[in-house]
């Protein structure tokens, strides 16, 4: 059991709490920046996605997580970040410079989304994202113009002032650098009263109200960060998978990024990168395993949905607050041990909670 | 003329996108949540029609009823197995829930082998018939669809007012708490809701099926039932139907009369507009939240 003694005001919102944090922080560092080296391609390919997702993952976290609003059209802002990237790139501005558009253009869009979401809420605004991610996906095939339409659009590879970022390890270097410095930016965020308007957002809005804060100026942010954070993604998105076609950003797109954050944990930095390494590595993992299962169900299509759904249902029945939050039982039960109790993470069933009257 | 045929398949596409509208609009009024898993479990019915007829070889009307029976107690099963420990967290845990269901649903029956994957008809005894009417040529599946979806309206209608489980479900929609202290069994009759829903789904499933074909992804339709329920009011029997007539008219003309692609986003920016200008629907109550 440690106990944290603060002896500074700084500490309580320092990012690092402890040593142990700041250890095991650098080690992973560490071993991020060495994997190009250490790892073959196909994995640092993985480890790749892996980042690009948890990007995404952490605007949607921000958005659903702590702001309290869901999404079911983040595919949408992804879109619009990829194909945004893959036309400036291929007009060949360098990166930086058509990040940056693409940072804005996708926030302008959130901001448009985040419009009715001042009007509608709960499962209202989650038809109206799906309807809004339904249109984009329908602009994206018919703006041929632009986008290619359905034949789909080559993305050139990363250009940085000149110095190309072609290969697997170097595109790794800089999608690791987008994904700290996203990481950063996110965490930051949540220390200031922005961040803690989200999250008193997401508790109770009547009471954020009532404590003066401006809950359509601050849901419109929420908004605009998470669509900024899922077009940061879908750029990176577009260099890595160097061919765009408008149904990869449709619905199944969206439904695969709530997963992940639901997976990963909602409310947890954490959660946005578990919950990618979930989406990414999962399909990997039912490839091993399908040579063991009999080949009638080994070799069937639909296992993947099947998996998908059995531990999302899983996940939402037995452990709501997602990997992390198995995670941090699991570590409160080492540092309790043997005085952990069954019910110190106990939920709280909200019967009297109803959404008709809010 | 083919304003009139248009305006027909229109309103019966409607008419399949009103039905599933209900079971949204059904669940959410006794349990306030939302389940994804609804245009699943249209396939699903139009799956189990299939295997009826093809299987034991059972005649038409008898694979409807058996059907239409199965489904519904799928429904319950659903609701006490996985539903029912999770009332209480918040609503959008039992989306996602839903969402999981309806992975596993559309998984499960494409690994059936030989026919999970592939395309089917359901052989129906009305199909291919035409009507003609007055210079005008009306498929009898479209005919079919109105005709049916108006006798279950009227049907569900007749239970809703008269009987006593379709009183005591709208006891419980209106206040939970209340209609369990008059002694109303309302984790039973959340279950019945949840039969009755996957009961409308299949419904649905079997008269959608000679329309377009049965096949694995035909619950996506299930997205287009959304609007329908959002623009009736998402509290509102009828305003399911409507809001799905209003949904298919609107899509089926937009395909008529304006260019490509508008017919697949007609009902999105249907929605959307709604929810700018009346966000509780055509029906909807308006509801504000006493402090």
């Amino acid at each position: 059991m440690r106990f944290i003694f603060k002896t500074r005001y700084d500490q309580d919102i320092d990012l690092v709490k402890h040593g142990g944090q700041r250890f095991w922080y650098s080690v992973l560092a560490l071993a991020l920046v060495i994997a190009p080296w250490a790892l073959p391609d196909y994995w640092l390919a993985q480890l790749t996605f892996i980042l690009i997702y948890g990007i995404v993952g952490l605007g949607l976290m921000l958005l659903a997580g702590f702001t309290g609003l869901f999404s079911l059209g983040h595919g949408a802002f992804l879109g619009v970040g990829a194909y945004t990237q893959a036309v400036l790139a291929s007009m060949g501005w360098p990166f930086p410079l058509s990040l940056a558009v693409t940072i804005v253009l996708s926030a302008a869009v959130g901001a448009v989304v985040g419009m009715p979401a001042l009007r509608v809420k709960g499962i209202y605004l989650a038809i109206a994202t799906l309807a809004f991610g339904f249109i984009v996906e329908e602009v994206l095939a018919r703006w041929e113009s632009v986008t290619g339409g359905n034949a789909g659009k080559v993305v050139p590879s990363l250009d940085l002032f000149g110095w190309k970022a072609d290969g697997a390890a170097s595109f790794y270097l800089v999608c690791l650098a987008c994904a700290v410095l996203s990481t950063l930016v996110v965490l930051n965020l949540l220390r200031t009263s922005t961040g803690r308007a989200f999250v008193a957002i997401r508790d109770s809005e009547i009471s954020a109200q009532s404590m003066g804060i401006h809950l359509a100026r601050y849901k419109t942010t929420s908004f605009m960060i998470s669509a900024a954070l899922a077009g940061v993604g879908g750029a990176l998105y577009a260099h890595q998978i160097r061919f765009l076609s408008p149904d990869q950003f449709g619905i199944l797109q969206s439904i695969d990024l709530l997963l992940m954050v639901v997976i990963g944990g909602l409310g947890s930095i954490h959660g946005a990168f578990l919950g990618a390494a979930f989406l990414i590595t999962m399909p990997q993992l039912i490839t091993l395993g399908k040579d063991l299962l009999p080949s009638a169900i080994g070799q069937a299509t639909g296992l993947q949905s099947v998996v998908y759904g059995l531990v999302l249902i899983a996940f939402v029945l037995f452990e709501p607050l997602g990997m992390y939050g198995r995670w941090l039982k699991v570590r409160t039960w080492f540092q309790l041990f043997p005085f952990y109790r069954r019910g110190l993470f106990r939920r709280q069933k909200a019967f009297q909670k109803s959404d008709r009257l809010r | 003329m083919q304003v009139l045929q248009v305006l027909v398949s229109g309103i019966a596409q409607g008419c399949i996108y009103g039905l599933i509208a209900l079971g949204f609009v059904l669940i959410y009024k006794a349990t306030e949540t939302v389940s994804f898993a609804q245009g699943e479990l249209m396939m699903l019915g139009a799956f189990l029609a299939l295997a009826l007829l093809a299987v034991p070889g059972f005649h038409f009307w008898l694979t409807v009823l058996a059907t239409i029976a199965a489904m519904a107690l799928f429904g319950i099963l659903l609701e006490r197995i996985v539903i029912r420990p999770i009332l209480g967290q918040p609503a959008f845990s039992i989306v996602m829930l839903t969402i999981g269901i309806g992975y596993v649903a559309r998984g499960a029956i494409t690994m059936i082998p030989g026919a999970g994957t592939d395309t089917h008809t359901l052989a129906v005894p009305y199909r291919d018939a035409v009507v003609t009417l007055g210079g005008v040529v009306f498929a009898v599946e479209h005919l079919a669809v109105i005709a049916a979806t108006a006798a279950l309206s009227a049907l569900l209608y007749l239970m809703f007012r008269y009987s006593k489980v379709g009183v005591a479900m709208q006891a419980v929609s209106q206040n939970q708490l209340a209609a369990y202290y008059m002694g109303i069994p309302v984790k039973r009759l959340n279950g019945l809701v949840w039969g009755l829903a996957a009961a409308v789904a299949a419904a649905a499933g079997l008269l959608l099926a000679p329309i377009t074909f049965v096949y694995a992804n035909m619950g996506f339709i299930g997205l287009k039932a959304f609007p329908a329920a959002v623009v009736g009011g998402f509290g509102s029997l009828p305003g399911a139907i409507v809001g799905g007539l209003i949904i298919g008219v609107v899509e089926s003309l937009s395909g008529f009369f304006l260019p490509e692609g508008f017919k697949d986003v007609a009902a999105y920016v249907v929605v959307l507009a709604m929810l700018m200008l009346r966000p509780n629907g055509l029906f909807g109550e308006k509801l504000a939240k006493k402090v």
